[in-house]
């Protein structure tokens, strides 16, 4: 169902705001897309305002990195749109978004989840920790240092998965060793293959004994 | 994703209140599998109704059984001690599951409930009488490499994807339930169902049907057990063909034995003919094999899936062979 065509839109109402508004545009099109003829007629008279009337926003409390946020989101709301969309906080990445590869790993109340695959509704009064949250001051997180050390990264669009994954991995005690390291790391996907770097890094970590 | 309403309740009234009050609504509690179904548009309730604030997450004894809460998450019932000492195959089916995010959580309610990952079924331009019934069977003729060899019907071929439930039909784990009419206990055989002709009914829950909790009856096997998962790489696959093993070995003679397949039926393969005719046997490799071959009797390949032919017997086969000399 997701892929019902739209007619263009007029050229005057074309975006010139570069890709990110581009893509929040083309979302709320293919929301419309995706919504009871009913409303769609409704809508068609004003898009953005029928839109938001029917669109019930929930209010949630989150805190962030330390940060208490009160937002107000739509259910269907992923927390890693929430965080990339509406908080600008694009550290977590966007990568299947359908939990099958794990850059979009966050922390909750502690706990390394998939934050594709959480409702943001359904995160209300708990504590998120992203990339973000990591460094103290201008001092990067072991983890994150040892990334760089072991070159743990080629393109890096997963690395900030993979150092909350890889941190989680330390704290759960489930970095004991390589083969142990690789198993509770499967859930973190590298298409360039920096598994071996990873690893080391992780295991460079452990070894080492700081806080995590 | 389409929009929905979206509801929080705290207790087990409420929760199944909402969902007879409003045919469209359902219940999310991991939502690990449920989000991503409706993502793809698989899924469209209208309604959510978040059953986490259920006090349903325990895991204690119970007299001679396990209980453990509908809602406590994958990764901690595979970590519990209690399940770890005297369910450790159970342990070691979750640990073989998703990843470790996914098992943060995912529950073991959520776990029992998750439908098939059979790409027909996901992609709503292909026919699946799962998810629309009547629109035939894609995956038949199709692609089906994944697919099941055991108790399939002409109406649908798709395999239950959870490695958890197989460890729990192994150990004859009975689920607990509460609906509008009362509780009520169904043994795990008896939880998931095959497709016949009625596919889109993954399991015998009727409307407004909550797991509360799983129980599991205290049983001889913590030492020789395993939980062996073939699949397309070595972690975070789903199963190509998966064996739960447990077996009460006593020197070399086997004095019980429980045995689950996955990967091979839409529900969790019991294989009891195998289990009664390794009773009281000695434990060698010829009799698994002789088991291995009770258990494909009434097998049925359709074409890509055929090598799982050799593949379920093997698994067996090396399985039980682990399983009987872990110390």
């Amino acid at each position: 169902m997701a892929r019902k065509k739209l007619p263009h839109p007029p050229p005057d109402q074309q975006p010139h705001e570069g890709r990110r508004n581009f893509l929040k545009q083309s979302s709320i099109l293919t929301a419309l897309a995706v919504t009871p003829a009913s409303l769609l007629k409704a809508a068609e008279l004003k898009l953005d305002e029928k839109a938001a009337t029917y669109f019930e926003q929930v209010p949630l409390s989150l805190e962030i990195n330390g940060k208490t946020h009160k937002l107000s989101v739509e259910p269907r709301v992923s927390l890693l749109d929430l965080l990339r969309e509406q908080l600008g906080q694009t550290g977590t990445k966007k990568g299947c978004d359908h939990g099958q590869c794990g850059a979009c790993t966050v922390h909750v109340n502690g706990k390394r989840v998939l934050s594709c695959l959480s409702l943001a509704v359904m995160q209300d009064g708990k504590k998120v920790t992203t990339i973000e949250g990591l460094e103290d001051g201008d001092k990067l997180h072991p983890m994150q240092e040892a990334f760089i050390k072991h070159d743990g990264f080629q393109c890096g669009y997963c690395t900030p998965g993979q150092i909350m994954s890889g941190i989680a991995c330390i704290r759960e005690g489930h970095a004991n060793s390589e083969e142990e390291i690789r198993e509770y790391m499967s859930g973190n996907i590298c298409r360039c293959g920096a598994y071996p770097n990873i690893v080391k890094a992780i295991a460079e970590v452990k070894k080492g004994g700081q806080k995590v | 994703m389409i929009n929905f309403g979206y509801t929080r309740v705290s207790t087990h009234k409420a929760a199944i209140d909402a969902v007879r009050k409003d045919s469209a609504a359902q219940w999310i509690a991991g939502g690990t599998n449920l989000v991503d179904l409706m993502k793809k548009g698989v899924t469209t309730p209208e309604k959510l109704i978040d059953i986490n604030n259920l006090p349903l997450k325990d895991i204690r004894k119970e007299g001679n059984k396990l209980y453990i809460g509908a809602l406590a998450l994958n990764s901690e019932v595979a970590e519990n001690e209690l399940v770890r000492t005297q369910q450790p195959l159970l342990s070691q089916a979750l640990q073989a599951g998703a990843s470790q995010q996914i098992r943060n959580m995912a529950t073991v309610g959520g776990n029992m409930m998750q439908r098939t990952r059979c790409p027909y079924f996901y992609n709503t331009d292909m026919p699946c009488n799962k998810r629309e019934p009547g629109t035939g069977c894609g995956a038949l003729k199709g692609f089906n490499r994944m697919h099941a060899i055991f108790g399939t019907s002409e109406n649908c071929i798709a395999v239950h994807p959870s490695d958890m439930c197989i460890a729990l039909i192994a150990l004859d784990a009975t689920v607990l339930v509460t609906g509008p009419k009362g509780d009520c206990r169904i043994p795990f055989q008896n939880f998931h169902r095959l497709p016949g002709d009625a596919p889109h009914k993954d399991n015998t829950l009727e409307r407004g049907e909550l797991i509360t909790a799983i129980e599991i009856p205290d049983n001889p096997y913590q030492k020789h057990v395993h939980y062996l998962k073939v699949r397309d790489r070595s972690s975070y696959a789903f199963a190509l063909v998966s064996v739960a093993a447990a077996v009460d070995l006593q020197g070399d003679k086997i004095n019980d034995v429980r045995l689950g397949m996955g990967g091979v039926a839409h529900k969790p393969w019991r294989l009891t003919e195998a289990e009664n005719f390794l009773k009281g046997k000695t434990a060698t490799e010829a009799t698994f094999r002789q088991a291995a071959e009770l258990v494909m009797k009434n097998a049925k390949g359709y074409g890509h899936n055929n090598f799982k032919l050799k593949l379920a017997p093997n698994t067996l086969v090396e399985a039980l062979k682990t399983a009987t000399v872990k110390a």
